[in-house]
């Protein structure tokens, strides 16, 4: 099942995406597309994003690939919905989109297990992690210049849960600007699966329902201009459409 | 002095009324000593820590500035974010993380933010605080700044926040805040802003340049330079003159090698 967050009719309200791409909110009422806005499908208090994990987006950048998960945090205020505008700054060079698989935390989760990981992920959303990387400074990088910029990270359009998602280490990323592909990858080429990041993390903090992990991009980045429509799929989750104004 | 808190089992705010002389907290009309209450952390949002911001720290560091794999000194803000597991109260424990024998209990003083603050211009920043209030910036010691510091710093409980948030109103000037720190008793560590590379004014303005921050949300500064390293058993006391005192018992996990 799909679930999304909208703003619609001036209110805040779940909603279900129906296959004709109307929603169904909760007392019933159907909505046309056009008259919501699309809002990030879940508040999370705490965001892990992870770097560099896909061996060929390490070495694009050149950057052996880690050894250990790279973990840095994220604030709400990087968050926007399915169809919102991120700003590019005046005067950068380099602005690139990173279409990653979003992990959306079902319970509380202090020492997981590998292999009982997914009993405490409830689904998974799409992120565009857009990195600003003239900003790009060797301190607790990638820092927050680059990382934590407003509106920055589109996040949905839904949340799919793992019933329907089922193996979500087997699902084709794919990236669109202006309609052309630019990134084209697959979960399975993580250098650290969900299940151990999941461990990994839950070894030292606890992560609560609605916590996100963002799990990195695969090779791909390229520069993206105001005007561009910047599209991040991901095979039986959906498109997350972004513009770059 | 008026401040704003949380109690343990309590769902709500209290606004309650501080006698330092006496060392007593009137809420709801019973006066009774500060510390017989149960404390809950102040109602925060995101905790943000700006680092290389004491002075005696960026001075140690700056040789390895502009060795690798730092290169050069940063020009914009350094920060750090110190999520929500980590959040911990008044005079409840912190535990020693297993196989962790010391932690290092830098003070910081939070500047809560009371109107959204974006693209806020210096001069002006102090309008979107609503008020003060004490962290203890508890981290495993590491001197690696390359990366972000994850699994030093983000642990469940590094971050005792309160006892309470204090109106800026209610306060003495920021520029004139003292903090001490007493590890069982003793004075271990005396720090003002005058150690500061920039006021906390400026870093405000160039943070929300390019992040907004939102009321509830923290931004920290701490002197990490002096900052002293505990050990299970000891008392982590800091004490801001004007604003409070933060006290936190460090202790071994129960079956954990941290002692």
């Amino acid at each position: 099942m799909k679930r999304a967050r909208v703003a619609w009719n001036g209110t805040v309200t779940d909603a279900v995406p129906l296959d004709d791409g109307r929603l169904l909110l909760p007392d019933g009422t159907i909505a046309a597309e056009s008259d919501v806005i699309w809002l990030p499908p879940v508040e999370p208090r705490t965001i892990v994003a992870l770097g560099l994990n896909y061996a060929d987006h390490a070495g694009e950048l050149s950057f052996a690939a880690p050894k250990e998960p790279l973990l840095f945090f994220k604030g709400k205020n990087t968050l926007i919905g399915h169809r919102g505008r991120t700003v590019r700054p005046n005067g950068v060079n380099v602005m690139h989109y990173e279409c990653e698989l979003a992990v959306v935390i079902g319970r509380p989760a202090r020492r997981v297990k590998a292999e009982r990981a997914y009993d405490y992920i409830c689904g998974y959303t799409i992120a565009n992690d857009y990195a600003v990387r003239d900003y790009l400074e060797n301190y607790y990088r990638p820092n927050f210049r680059v990382k934590n910029r407003d509106r920055t990270t589109p996040l949905g359009p839904w949340i799919v849960s793992h019933e329907e998602v089922g193996d979500p280490m087997a699902l084709r990323l794919r990236t669109y600007v202006n309609g052309a592909v630019v990134q084209e990858g697959d979960t399975g080429d993580m250098i650290f699966s969900i299940p151990y990041l999941l461990e990994y993390i839950t070894e030292f903090m606890t992560l609560a329902p609605g916590d996100l992990i963002l799990t990195g991009t695969p090779k791909g980045a390229v520069n993206v201009q105001p005007g561009d429509e910047v599209v991040t799929e991901i095979e039986r989750i959906g498109r997350l459409v972004n513009y770059i104004e | 002095m008026n401040v704003r808190l949380r109690l343990s089992g309590r769902r709500h705010l209290f606004e309650a009324k501080v006698d330092w002389r006496s060392r007593t907290m009137t809420l709801e009309g019973r006066t009774a000593p500060i510390d017989e209450w149960e404390w809950e952390a102040p109602d925060v949002g995101a905790m943000y820590g700006v680092a290389l911001n004491d002075r005696w720290e960026w001075e140690g560091m700056a040789e390895a500035m502009t060795a690798p794999p730092y290169e050069q000194p940063p020009k914009g803000p350094v920060l750090y974010m110190k999520p929500a597991n980590t959040i911990n109260a008044h005079r409840r424990p912190v535990v020693l993380p297993p196989g962790v024998q010391r932690l290092r209990a830098a003070p910081a003083i939070g500047l809560v933010i009371g109107r959204t603050a974006a693209r806020v211009q210096r001069e002006q920043a102090l309008d979107f605080v609503f008020g003060y209030t004490i962290v203890n910036d508890l981290s495993i010691p590491h001197e690696q700044r390359y990366r972000p510091a994850v699994k030093e710093q983000a642990r469940d409980g590094f971050t005792p926040v309160g006892p309470w948030v204090v109106p800026k109103e209610e306060t003495v000037p920021l520029s004139s805040l003292m903090a001490r720190v007493y590890v069982n008793g003793q004075l271990v560590q005396c720090a003002d802003l005058r150690r500061f590379r920039r006021p906390p004014e400026q870093w405000l303005a160039e943070v929300t340049e390019f992040m907004t921050l939102y009321p509830g949300d923290v931004l920290f500064f701490s002197w990490p330079a002096d900052a002293p390293l505990v050990a299970a058993g000891d008392v982590v006391r800091i004490e801001m003159d004007g604003i409070g005192v933060l006290e936190n018992r460090i202790v071994a996990e129960e079956g954990g090698g941290g002692a």
